[in-house]
């Protein structure tokens, strides 16, 4: 009965909201639906925070590896939390929006998060440099045309690559490097793009048949058994 | 001097470096500091020799480490912003339909802004924010702004900020709620835009500073999709463009445009082909691109310098590490 019950509710719903797509009776069934959606929403954010608590306390109690993060992530979930809940330094007291600049909230979003998580992804580019200076190798017949590509494109995004090849007459257009680039995004890749897409409609439609159907039953924890 | 000590120094030195960058920032002095085409070109063949002499090095069988890698990324990216040459840009054709598609609109028209991004993606979408706003504020569109993102609406106000700085567009009066509207984040994702193809004020009952929609002016008469002349994407992922393309373009019909980070750019080509989206502006290029048609050349024009001096240097050391690939024999793995 623990199982059959959602069994029951994911069939009821998947079929239900298939078919008000063909029917136009029900074809805001959808929508209404959807309103469910914010719903649980709502829950997992609880859940969410219910659960960041309980694994970084754990963390601590037990002192395992790295547990000072653990203090540092929980400061920071307590105090962010408090600030936008009780909407700290605001001048518009309670009322007012919670990220104005110059609440707590604001001040932390505009002065660390903003900085912090722009320098997170800025250090990609060393890495992207130092990793295809390290691993980017023709080292077979693949790994040559992907390696020809990315030049190509690096090449075409650039004014050097733009002066390379502007010497062509006209009549050869098509080769200058920008070109060049233009027609890879444009062709190879759009091919690999579309292909993947097919691939992985075909997947979302043949799982959501499994679920819907109770084949597939790990979303009900412990590998469905 | 151990490993240690010298990565202290380098930190260290960085860390002075930022703190003179920061405090010419703030004190105004760095505006001035430029170097001349002749001093520009210097730099650039100084590079290229060096460079030149770290592959005469590897042909010898002397590999540089990592190290000398993130040196010449970090010059690559900040000298650029000093120098005072400019780079041709081509316009490439999805911008240029892009830019068709918002020219075929009438001025006065409203326009639906998305900002599915945060702070990491903003280096590049932030530049086409700012531009696709001053185009907005040249036609005299209203702006109806909103994130799928929780970041999003913080990063529309902080483009909104920049481009009212400038007298010119302060100049226009915009007023907030009249001419313009933050609707602020809704969470959801595509089921956001699925209701707000029957009704927006069931997603946003207030706008971003709490003040209720029917009190809105700019968004008085406007129910649902139907009553939006255009709508513009800004997106790093998901919810994003994607969910945009299928839910808004395929079952309402609305004209969509689109911003993307560089990475994300290629998976919407798909939809750019099919006609469901007018146009891409695809990273740091496509904002440059876009600049350049709308007669605004600024942050994407200036960084894009930098990011082509950083895609040089990343053409250059992978030339650099298949020749001590080769060099070594196809078989040996070469560790640098």
């Amino acid at each position: 009965m623990k199982r059959q019950v959602p069994l029951l509710i994911t069939f009821f719903v998947g079929t239900l909201l298939i078919v008000s797509i063909f029917s136009p009776a029900t074809e805001n069934l959808g929508e209404e639906f959807s309103v469910f959606f914010d719903v649980i929403a709502v829950f997992a954010f609880f859940l969410g925070g219910g659960n960041l608590l309980r694994v970084h306390l754990t963390k601590i109690s037990r002192k395992r590896e790295d547990w000072v993060y653990s203090v540092v992530t929980l400061v920071g979930f307590i105090v962010m939390l408090w600030a936008g809940l009780f909407k700290i330094g605001n001048e518009g007291g309670i009322a007012a929006s919670v990220t104005e600049e110059s609440s707590l909230f604001g001040m932390v979003f505009y002065s660390v998060l903003i900085p912090l998580q722009s320098t997170m992804y800025s250090l990609l580019a060393f890495f992207i440099a130092s990793a295809s200076y390290r691993a980017f190798r023709a080292k077979n017949r693949e790994a040559t045309i992907l390696l020809v590509a990315a030049f190509i494109i690096l090449l075409g995004r650039t004014a050097f690559g733009t002066m390379l090849t502007s010497w062509m007459p006209p009549s050869l257009s098509l080769a200058e490097i920008p070109n060049l680039a233009i027609w890879i995004m444009n062709s190879p890749n759009l091919a690999g793009q579309r292909a993947i897409m097919i691939g992985i409609g075909l997947g979302v439609v043949s799982m959501s048949l499994r679920i819907i159907l109770g084949v597939e039953r790990t979303y009900l924890g412990d590998d469905g058994k | 001097m151990s490993t240690r000590i010298k990565e202290i120094l380098v930190v260290a030195l960085v860390l002075v470096f930022c703190a003179i960058i920061y405090i010419g920032k703030v004190s105004g002095w760095m505006k001035g500091v430029t170097f001349s085409p002749a001093v520009s070109m210097i730099v650039i063949i100084l590079l290229a020799a060096s460079l030149a002499v770290i592959l005469v090095l590897t042909i010898r069988g002397r590999l540089v480490g990592r190290r000398t890698v993130f040196v010449y990324v970090g010059i690559a990216v900040a000298l650029p912003l000093f120098m005072s040459i400019s780079q041709y840009i081509p316009i490439s054709p999805e911008v240029r339909t892009l830019h068709d598609g918002l020219e075929d609109l009438q001025d006065g028209s409203k326009v639906l802004v998305s900002f599915d991004y945060d702070p990491p993606s903003a280096p590049e979408l932030q530049p086409m924010a700012e531009s696709f706003f001053r185009y907005c504020m040249d036609r005299d569109f209203k702006i109806v702004i909103m994130g799928l993102w929780p970041q999003g609406p913080l990063q529309a106000n902080q483009a909104m900020e920049k481009v009212l700085e400038d007298p010119k567009y302060a100049a226009k009066n915009y007023q907030y709620g009249v001419d313009w509207v933050n609707l602020g984040f809704q969470t959801g994702n595509e089921f956001v835009i699925q209701r707000m193809g029957t009704d927006f004020r069931s997603m946003f009952a207030t706008d971003y500073s709490g003040a209720n929609y029917e009190t809105l002016p700019i968004v008085k008469n406007v129910k649902n999709f139907s009553n939006v002349d255009y709508v513009f994407n800004l997106s790093a992922g998901y919810p994003g463009t994607v969910e945009w393309v299928q839910v808004a373009v395929d079952r309402y019909g609305v004209k969509l445009g689109a911003g993307n980070t560089a990475v994300q750019a290629p998976q919407c080509y798909p939809y750019l082909r099919s006609g469901q989206l007018i146009g891409i502006l695809g990273g740091m290029n496509g904002a440059a691109e876009f600049e350049k048609l709308t007669g605004h050349e600024a942050k994407g024009t200036k960084f894009m310098l930098s990011q082509s001096f950083s895609h040089m240097i990343v053409i250059a050391f992978i030339i650099i590490g298949n020749v001590a690939f080769f060099m070594g024999g196809r078989k040996k793995n070469l560790s640098v």
